[in-house]
């Protein structure tokens, strides 16, 4: 590069000041920039001069915005990472995949039951599975999707929604299916239909949802909306604080404002 | 990245030396002893809030004279994006009823309930629908569901004790009763809650909360919310348009100062074009990318305080901007992760926090802004902070003793997302402590507003952590993502209302942004910086200099 460049990392509130830190050489869609070692690849994209539009969301491994696959030159293998997670390391060759076309069904929670059969109405690609785990070896988050392919295969909702729980719908799964399936969208659908039918329902909600609507809470509520500050003052340091070990059996000594 | 460096891994063996004894306090149920309201207020002068210089007052505009972050302030005071003379208010891109700024989780409970109502929404979002501050939430949302032991009249008194007795008690009402109905909601949407094989919610404490009240899904509580919400908008597409990387830059009001629709900028086209509707829902979160006092933040991308602007100079008065809340545990090592917030819900499943000699000096379960200061004054004044290799300080948060606590494998289980991100940096939070500090994490107050979400412009509707009231002068974990939902559907409800029954056909104008201009003309401002800010600039300052011929309006070309 042979120009100077600041040492410190560009991202204010985020980066260190002064210290020296080794660069590296990587290629940002086969362009070579070099960058901070202890740089992410989303710092590094802001240190080489990009202001990112795509390709960012959260910075904190959540949002799924920042899908990003990279190779070195001596290696076979495709590797995977979010941006914002992923330290770069000298001559990686990289890209962002911000966003990757794949198809939605369109349901109505309500109208639908959890089972196989819904799965495969919506989603009649499911059946097109290989089990071929390029989907796995593709996810930046370590899920088992061919794990969770299979448990869709079979209807076994519950397994879908528990390994695909810290899905981020990044998307990559979908950019790298030989058969073209968007398994992060069957993944999603089976866990809203798991968290509506088969997780057992809160009965103790449904109770106190019918009792605010009976108007059960509005006069204490209102109350303490009345109350001057110095008692309200007093009733919160007066209030009991439920043991933090406490079981679900625990009750308050004072019951006149449940 | 491997680990703790060896001059951590010494200072670490003092957190293993005293943690049996601890664990063995808090099974006997012996916890440190809480500040008491008094004592509280001492703690808090080592707040940010409270440091000198920390506010300077507007001069501009409806709340004139009011003293908040200067950072604020800056873009309060700085010109429109756009010269209002070069838009033309006749070319409309879009026509709907209702007109939501804002994709993140207030934003899309609006849209379900107003489509809901029968009318036609439109999403307007900067970045990608579900791009928010919802999306990071971790711990859990707070509703008094278990009537043999809380009731909202707790509730009531929690979130006042946490907002230092300053909130709006009307908010403070509609808050708590409506949240066990946002949490049957969510349930009925396929909303994957923690629970018990009966169906029982599980539920945590919280900081501030004298009932464990506090419902999650795992550690990522807002992201399983958010893409609820979203999968849910976009099963109605019919109705709910959503319009990504279109940023609002101003509001559009009419002849009869109602609420009209915004200008929008295309932030991959870089053009500029109008919505009109028949009412317009702000919900565009908050502000942490300001980068308050130069603290590190927990926040969005996107977080830049878009909405207050807007309103601001539409004419909605702020209040409670002037306290802003640091998460009292943001990440400080490794590096890498630096600002990222390490949830309250560590703190909720017993996990200590503790100085440089791993010895408590404050109970984990303050209010946040409580908790903060206390970690802020054993680094500076006390003297007892962990020095990082970066050169910064921070306390340990003791995540092990939960596992200690409550099970083996607990932490890996309940705690997944943490689990994986330090794990990818060679440490296991369920034997090693985490290296903690207090970052940038709320906006607590914002655009003024009543329990039905309208403010003083007729067809102008706010909800979330754009609005001011609600929280007082200091949230209280699990009450933001209710937040969201509580006063989200509510919008939605009045916005759809309004378009169907009041809203009233007129001229469109920018006016009041050349009258905002004026002002500032008139009060001696001059500068050259514009706002909304839209995204934060991270750009490499060096390179920026060299772009000899792009031209930046504030960050964006």
């Amino acid at each position: 590069m042979g120009r100077k460049k600041r040492e410190d990392s560009p991202s204010k509130g985020e980066g260190k000041p002064g210290e020296e830190v080794p660069k590296v050489p990587i290629f940002i869609m086969g362009k070579m920039y070099e960058v901070p070692a202890s740089l992410t690849i989303q710092k590094a994209f802001e240190y080489a001069g990009y202001q990112l539009i795509r390709g960012c969301g959260c910075r904190g491994g959540i949002c799924g915005a920042c899908g990003t696959v990279y190779r070195f030159p001596d290696s076979q293998k495709i590797e995977v990472g979010l941006a914002c997670q992923t330290v770069v390391q000298p001559n990686m060759y990289l890209t962002m995949i911000p966003f990757f076309p794949a198809n939605r069904a369109i349901y109505d929670l309500e109208k639908i039951r959890p089972d196989l059969e819904s799965l495969m109405k919506l989603y009649p690609d499911v059946m097109r599975c290989v089990q071929c785990n390029t989907c796995t070896k593709a996810c930046p988050m370590d899920i088992e999707v061919m794990d969770y392919m299979a448990a869709a295969m079979r209807g076994d909702l519950v397994k879908v929604a528990e390994l695909s729980f810290d899905c981020v719908m990044c998307g990559l799964c979908a950019s790298r299916c030989p058969v073209e399936i968007a398994q992060y969208h069957i993944a999603i659908l089976a866990r809203r239909l798991y968290g509506k039918y088969i997780l057992p329902k809160s009965e103790h909600t449904d109770a106190m949802v019918k009792r605010i609507e009976e108007g059960t809470y509005e006069s204490k509520v209102e109350g303490l909306m009345k109350t001057d500050e110095d008692q309200l003052k007093k009733l919160y340091n007066e209030r009991e604080i439920e043991p933090e070990r406490a079981g679900e059996d625990w009750t308050p000594k004072d019951s006149q404002y449940l | 990245m491997s680990g703790y460096p060896p001059e951590l891994k010494r200072l670490l063996k003092k957190v293993e030396e005293t943690r049996p004894a601890r664990v063995e306090r808090k099974k006997r149920g012996e916890e440190f002893p809480v500040l008491s309201l008094q004592e509280r207020e001492e703690r808090l002068k080592f707040h940010p809030d409270y440091k000198g210089e920390s506010r300077r007052e507007i001069r501009v505009g409806p709340n004139k004279g009011y003293a908040i972050s200067p950072e604020i302030v800056d873009l309060l005071e700085a010109k429109s994006r756009v010269d209002p003379d070069q838009i033309d208010l006749s070319e409309i891109e879009y026509e709907t009823d209702v007109l939501i700024i804002g994709g993140g989780g207030a934003g899309t409970a609006a849209a379900l309930l107003a489509q809901e109502q029968g009318t036609k929404v439109i999403i307007a979002t900067k970045l990608r629908h579900g791009d928010a501050n919802t999306m990071m939430a971790e711990g859990g949302i707070q509703a008094a569901t278990k009537g043999d032991k809380d009731s909202p009249y707790y509730h009531y008194l929690d979130v006042m004790g946490g907002g230092h007795f300053k909130n709006t008690p009307e908010l403070v009402r509609t808050l708590v009763i409506e949240a066990p109905k946002v949490i049957a909601w969510l349930e009925s949407m396929g909303m994957m809650y923690g629970k018990t094989e009966d169906g029982t919610m599980r539920t945590l404490h919280g900081g501030g909360t004298c009932r464990q009240r506090m419902h999650y899904a795992a550690d990522i509580t807002g992201a399983e919310i958010m893409r609820t919400l979203r999968d849910e908008a976009r099963s109605r597409i019919e109705d709910i348009k959503v319009l990504e990387f279109s940023a609002a830059v101003e509001l559009i009001l009419n002849e009869h100062g109602h609420c009209a629709g915004a200008v929008f900028y295309n932030m991959e086209t870089e053009e500029y074009f109008n919505v009109k509707a028949k009412a317009v829902i702000l919900a565009t979160g908050g502000s942490g990318r300001l980068h308050i006092q130069g603290f590190m933040t927990t926040n969005h991308y996107g977080a830049t305080g878009d909405g207050l602007i807007l309103g601001y100079r539409a004419g909605v008065k702020l209040s409670f901007l002037h306290t802003v809340q640091y998460h009292p545990t943001g990440v400080v090592f490794p590096e890498q992760a630096e600002g990222l917030l390490i949830t309250e819900k560590f703190r909720g499943a017993g996990a200590n926090v503790l100085n440089v000699d791993g010895e408590q000096f404050v109970n984990e379960r303050e209010p946040r802004d409580v908790e903060s200061a206390s970690v802020i004054r054993e680094c500076t004044d006390v003297g007892k902070g962990v020095p990082t290799p970066t050169g910064k300080l921070g306390v340990w948060l003791d995540s092990p003793m939960i596992d200690m606590l409550r099970g083996e494998g607990t932490v890996q289980k309940e705690f997944p997302g943490k689990h994986i991100l330090f794990r990818r940096y060679e440490i296991d939070i369920s034997k090693e402590p985490m290296l903690i500090y207090p970052t940038l994490h709320y906006q607590n107050g914002g655009l003024e507003f009543n329990p039905e979400g309208e403010t003083v412009i007729p067809g102008l509707i706010v909800a979330g952590e754009v609005t001011g009231g609600v929280h007082g002068e200091n949230r209280l974990m699990g009450n933001s993502l209710l937040d969201v939902c509580v006063f989200g559907r509510i919008a939605g409800r009045t916005a759809a209302a309004y378009a169907k029954e009041r809203a009233k056909e007129g001229r469109l104008s920018l006016e009041h942004v050349k009258k905002y201009h004026g002002e500032l003309e008139e009060a001696g401002i001059v500068t050259d910086r514009v706002a909304p800010m839209l995204l934060p600039d991270y750009g490499n300052p060096e390179v920026r200099e060299r772009q000899l011929t792009a031209h930046y309006v504030g960050t964006i070309r």
